[in-house]
């Protein structure tokens, strides 16, 4: 048998199966939070063309709103003012290759239930290295802190300072950029950055590096509790926008049983 | 003032009411060629020979006096519509031998007539007048029985009329009512009757209430000489008056325009109130008859009152009025109600009132009111006619 | 003497919802002056320019010299009651429903004689104030009341029903996050209403109201977000039907005209919110509250919209916002055509800038959400359709009654170059 007839038996038979890391498309779902001067991300929002009625008698269907960052979601390098130079930095330019591959799942959610505020260091990362190998090469890297099982106001966590939630420092995801070379960064957050992350120097550090590194970023993602630390493949690929700077996906990995 | 003209030699004469109902299915076009075959057929004359046709209804819509010619096949060489209401027999009367006497015209033909199908009392109320649409209706919708009752209450207020009073002229009417087979109304009505009635619009109650009906009126106009050439009974004028926004400067509506044209219309008719034998008033409410013995001259003014209580208004009471039973008991037409004193009377002074003959009557006063625009009635008009021939 | 309304009991869910009614509609072009003035609360008629004569009722003509330049003018409202009767039976439904019914003939100081609905603590041939008010019809109807205060004065069923008073009723007030809420719903439960209801969106994210209306008795938030079809469906499926007042505060505004802003996205929160979620909220609140427009003492009342008052004339330096509030307040006027036959009334609070985080750099006068309260409040009270909140609000509308266009050229003035 072929690989993927290999694969397309193991997964009829459960031996792989498929985790959903996607959360609903929901008017209510939060997104992120600027100042209000600035440019707000649209939140998601469907509007009912007909359904079965005088304005389309036999089909039901919606118009939809959103932005290329509503709900989970893929921030390609020319989301970031460090990555707008980087070749084939939009979504409809990235190679498809590059939209299904490994992935390994940092476990932070012990340290995140003490800590709304928790940061992925490089020694964090080099502890997890410890227990489960060397980061390979162009893998997906995905901080799993539990914060997609947060619902309501605590989601976004927001105080009088700003919100509060984990996320990577300069140091630790210059760590995964340069010293490891990933594919991509994925976090349950709103954003790759910690709530707080305006204040490191660079300023929403995640994104400076990733994507001024050519590399990609995934938020919003749910279930990362059903992944095994190494091991699964990803599969996130963004609509073929034009120019697109992120699209809404549906995230899925396959997961050996 | 150069004085006016006399009404010599014109002749009033084939006086012809159509029974009244209360509802109708047929039309005003069919209520007002009744009247005017019942009237025809009294003197002997085709439709063709009828040269002139004057009109007055309010439910012909969208017709007029114009559409009615073609409607009727009438051919006139000389047409009026009178949309006076309740004022427009004697103003119809006045135009009419003005062109007679003039040679305009040689038979003139003065019909009134109004249908009423359920709902059209409503219908029409709501496009009477613009400032009833506006200022009017707005304000409780109680149509006339409204107005009536405000200007009763301020009439009441500073005269000192009260209930009682209005109703012994209630109660007269239908006295005269039952006597004339044509009347809607054919029950005796007692004062307590009157008195304990449902109330309609404070102070005003049942029995102050004219009855919204069909029916058509008709009488004929023609020179003396043609009248007597086909030996109809008929009635002269002695004198006509009209007025219309009379005593505008008046708060509330306690005299109509007859007070500015009184002497005139004794004076040219050669008599006084109290040569008069029988008075037909525009009766849609007592209080305003009240108003009109008042203001014709039968009392002084605000004693009306006292006038009905020391006087019998019966057909053989000493100042018989509305002896059809006026619309307060026969029913109002529509328009024809400003016709069915007139045509009474013109019964009365030709000995050809039968049930309701009021014995030795020479002289009648037909008196007329209009229009509630507003807050008031508008037009007023009265005539005295005479006999010229009786029966 | 009236007594007190009382809160009407629970409803009997056996009894069928009485359908609303209208009094006369029909009006001379000339008589919707009244209306028109009856809109701001005034009490308005025509005046001769020639010979000063007041007129009454309205016409085209001065009944004294003919003349036909007749322009509305305040009146004096001083009146004395000359005649009345109670209507015991009317052909038209409206009325018959309501008898009996007292009306009257006034005379006013000012000169014309007015046929006019009567407070029933009006004595006859006693001093009366007049006042000009929108009838269930949306027209112009004069009414009479005592020259001073009486018991429970407003709680004669007429004078309730020429109003929108909060006494009783429960109102929602769909944002929450507007800086003018927790005003709003504290001067509508001082006014006697039964409930507010408030609505807030993005609940996944605090709001500095939050606290203040969770101290106010008799107000409940509810998730409402006007961006979000469902979200608005959902609530009026739930509420839709004991929502006698609608108070659309929900506001969305950046500063900026079109060059400063480069782009359309704040336009586009601009109308999704203040212009698509008027036309949300009126699509699934309006039928329900169109239904219940005699349901009762507490019978739907009134829609009202809080616009800026640059809908009326754009302020460049807020071109944007200005152009989304003249979009709502034209959809007003539909509304105002659309609500008419049921006689729920559409009720326009234009404001002038507010004290608020987005006027900020605007230089005072500036209206406080007291003020924004306070002038709905009165203005349901009064059955306005134009209410004119703040000293710019007022000037504004001055200037647009003066010559829009003047006023147009006022607004857009440029900047001195070198």
């Amino acid at each position: 048998m072929s690989t993927l007839e290999t694969l397309a038996a193991d997964i009829a038979s459960g031996t792989v199966t498929i985790v959903d890391l996607t959360h609903t498309l929901d008017p209510d779902f939060p997104v992120i939070i600027l100042p209000p001067e600035f440019g707000q991300c649209a939140r998601f929002r469907m509007e009912e063309i007909s359904a079965y009625d005088h304005r389309g008698p036999a089909w039901k269907w919606h118009n939809l709103t959103l932005s290329e960052h509503t709900g989970t979601h893929f921030d390609a390098p020319s989301h970031w003012i460090s990555g707008r130079d980087v070749p084939n930095g939009a979504v409809d330019e990235i190679p498809v290759d590059a939209f299904v591959g490994p992935v390994i799942v940092i476990d932070c959610s012990a340290g995140v239930a003490e800590n709304d505020d928790y940061e992925l260091t490089p020694e964090v990362i080099q502890a997890w290295e410890a227990q489960h190998g060397t980061i390979p090469e162009d893998s997906w890297v995905l901080m799993r802190t539990d914060w997609s099982k947060r619902s309501g106001d605590l989601y976004l966590n927001m105080k009088e300072d700003g919100p509060h939630s984990p996320g990577p420092t300069p140091d630790g995801i210059r760590f995964l950029v340069e010293g490891r070379n990933i594919r991509g960064f994925g976090t349950e957050t709103v954003g790759t950055d910690a709530g707080q992350g305006a204040h490191y120097t660079p300023p929403f550090p995640a994104h400076y590096i990733l994507h001024g590194a050519g590399k990609y970023g995934l938020q919003c993602l749910a279930n990362l509790d059903q992944l095994p630390p190494t091991g699964a493949i990803l599969m996130a690929a963004p609509l073929k926008i034009k120019n697109g700077t992120g699209s809404p996906l549906r995230v899925l990995a396959m997961v050996n049983r | 003032m150069t004085q006016r003209q006399n009404y010599a030699g014109v002749a009033v004469t084939a006086p012809f009411s159509m029974p009244y109902q209360r509802y109708s299915i047929d039309t005003a076009h069919w209520w007002i060629a009744r009247a005017l075959r019942g009237s025809l057929d009294a003197a002997g004359l085709r439709p063709a020979e009828v040269d002139g046709f004057s009109v007055a209804s309010f439910t012909l819509f969208p017709d007029t006096a114009v559409g009615l010619t073609q409607h009727l096949g009438l051919c006139p060489r000389w047409l009026d519509h009178i949309p006076m209401g309740g004022a427009s027999a004697s103003v119809s009367l006045r135009k009419a031998a003005r062109a007679i006497q003039a040679g305009d015209v040689s038979i003139v033909a003065c019909v009134s007539g109004d249908t009423n199908h359920i709902d059209s009392f409503r219908n029409l109320l709501s496009s009477f007048s613009r400032f009833a649409m506006d200022a009017s209706y707005p304000y409780g919708y109680g149509g006339p029985n409204a107005n009536f009752a405000l200007l009763t209450d301020r009439y009441m207020q500073t005269y000192g009329a009260t209930r009682e009073d209005f109703g012994r002229l209630c109660v007269a009417q239908r006295e005269n009512a039952l006597r004339n087979p044509n009347a809607l109304m054919k029950k005796p009505l007692t004062l307590d009757d009157y008195i304990n009635a449902r109330p309609i619009a404070d102070p005003i109650a049942l029995f102050d209430c004219v009855m919204p009906c069909a029916g058509s009126e008709c009488f004929l106009m023609m020179s003396e000489e043609e009248a007597q050439r086909r030996e109809l009974p008929y009635a002269i004028i002695g004198s006509t008056i009209e007025r219309h926004n009379a005593h505008a400067e008046d708060d509330i509506q306690l005299r109509g325009g007859w007070t500015l044209d009184l002497d005139e219309l004794y004076g040219m008719a050669e008599c006084t109130p109290n040569d008069i034998d029988l008075l037909q008033t525009y009766d849609d409410y007592p209080v305003i008859s009240m108003m009109q013995i008042e203001d014709l001259g039968f009392c002084d003014k605000g004693g009306a009152a006292e006038f009905v209580r020391s006087h019998d208004l019966t057909i053989n009471g000493d100042f018989p009025h509305n002896t059809s039973g006026g619309q307060l008991s026969a029913g109002q037409a529509g328009a024809a109600g400003g016709f069915i004193g007139m045509v009474e009377a013109i019964r009365q002074v030709t000995g050809t009132a039968d049930t309701t003959q009021v014995p030795d009557a020479k002289t009648a006063m037909v008196s007329g009111f209009g229009m509630i625009n507003y807050d008031r009635g508008v037009c007023s008009s009265a005539s005295i006619i005479k006999t010229g021939a009786r029966a | 003497m009236i007594e007190a309304l009382q809160l009407p009991p629970r409803k009997d869910p056996q009894k069928r919802t009485v359908s609303p009614t209208r009094p006369p509609e029909a009006r001379s072009r000339a008589s919707l002056g009244l209306s028109a003035a009856a809109a701001e609360g005034r009490f308005a008629l025509q005046v001769c320019a020639e010979c000063n004569a007041v007129q009454y009722p309205p016409r085209d003509a001065c009944s004294n010299c003919i003349g036909t330049d007749l322009p509305w003018q305040n009146i004096s409202p001083a009146g004395l009651l000359l005649a009345d009767t109670v209507i015991q039976t009317s052909t038209k439904l409206y009325f018959r429903e309501r008898t009996p019914w007292r009306m009257g003939t006034v005379k006013l100081d000012a000169g014309p004689v007015v046929l006019c609905h009567i407070h029933s603590d009006c004595k006859k041939n006693a001093p009366v104030t007049m006042l000009n008010r929108l009838d269930a019809a949306g027209q112009g109807v004069l009414l009479a009341i005592p020259t001073t205060r009486t018991t429970n004065m407003e709680d004669d069923p007429l004078l309730r029903a020429l109003s929108a008073d909060p006494k009783h009723r429960r109102i929602l007030i769909t944002d929450a996050w507007n800086p003018n809420t927790p005003a709003l719903a504290t001067a509508l439960i001082e006014a006697g209403a039964a409930a507010v209801f408030v609505g807030e969106s993005e609940s996944w994210r605090p709001h500095p109201n939050r606290a203040a209306l969770a101290q106010i008795d008799k107000v409940e938030v509810q998730p409402l977000d006007v961006t979000d079809t469902a979200s608005v469906k959902k609530l009026a499926g739930e509420f839709g039907g004991k929502t006698d007042i609608l108070i659309n505060n929900a506001r969305f505004m950046r500063p900026g005209g079109v060059l400063e802003r480069g782009d359309t996205v704040f336009a586009r929160d601009e109308m999704e919110v203040n212009y698509l979620g008027l036309m949300r909220l009126a699509q699934a609140f309006g039928p329900a509250m169109c239904g219940r427009t005699a349901d009762g003492v507490n019978a739907s009342a009134a829609w009202v919209n809080i616009l800026s008052v640059n809908a009326l004339s754009n302020s460049p330096d807020y071109g944007c916002f200005s152009a989304s509030n003249a979009a709502a307040y034209s959809l007003s006027q539909s509304l105002r055509g659309e609500f008419r036959s049921a006689g729920l009334r559409v009720m326009n609070c234009f404001v002038g800038p507010t004290d608020d985080a987005w006027y900020q750099p605007l230089p005072p006068p500036k209206v406080l959400p007291a003020a924004v309260a306070r002038s709905v409040v009165d203005g349901l009270k009064a059955g306005l359709e134009d209410v004119w909140c703040g000293d710019v609000a007022k000037d504004v509308r001055e200037r647009w009654m003066r010559d829009a266009k003047v006023l147009e050229r006022e607004m857009t003035t440029g900047v001195d170059g070198a």
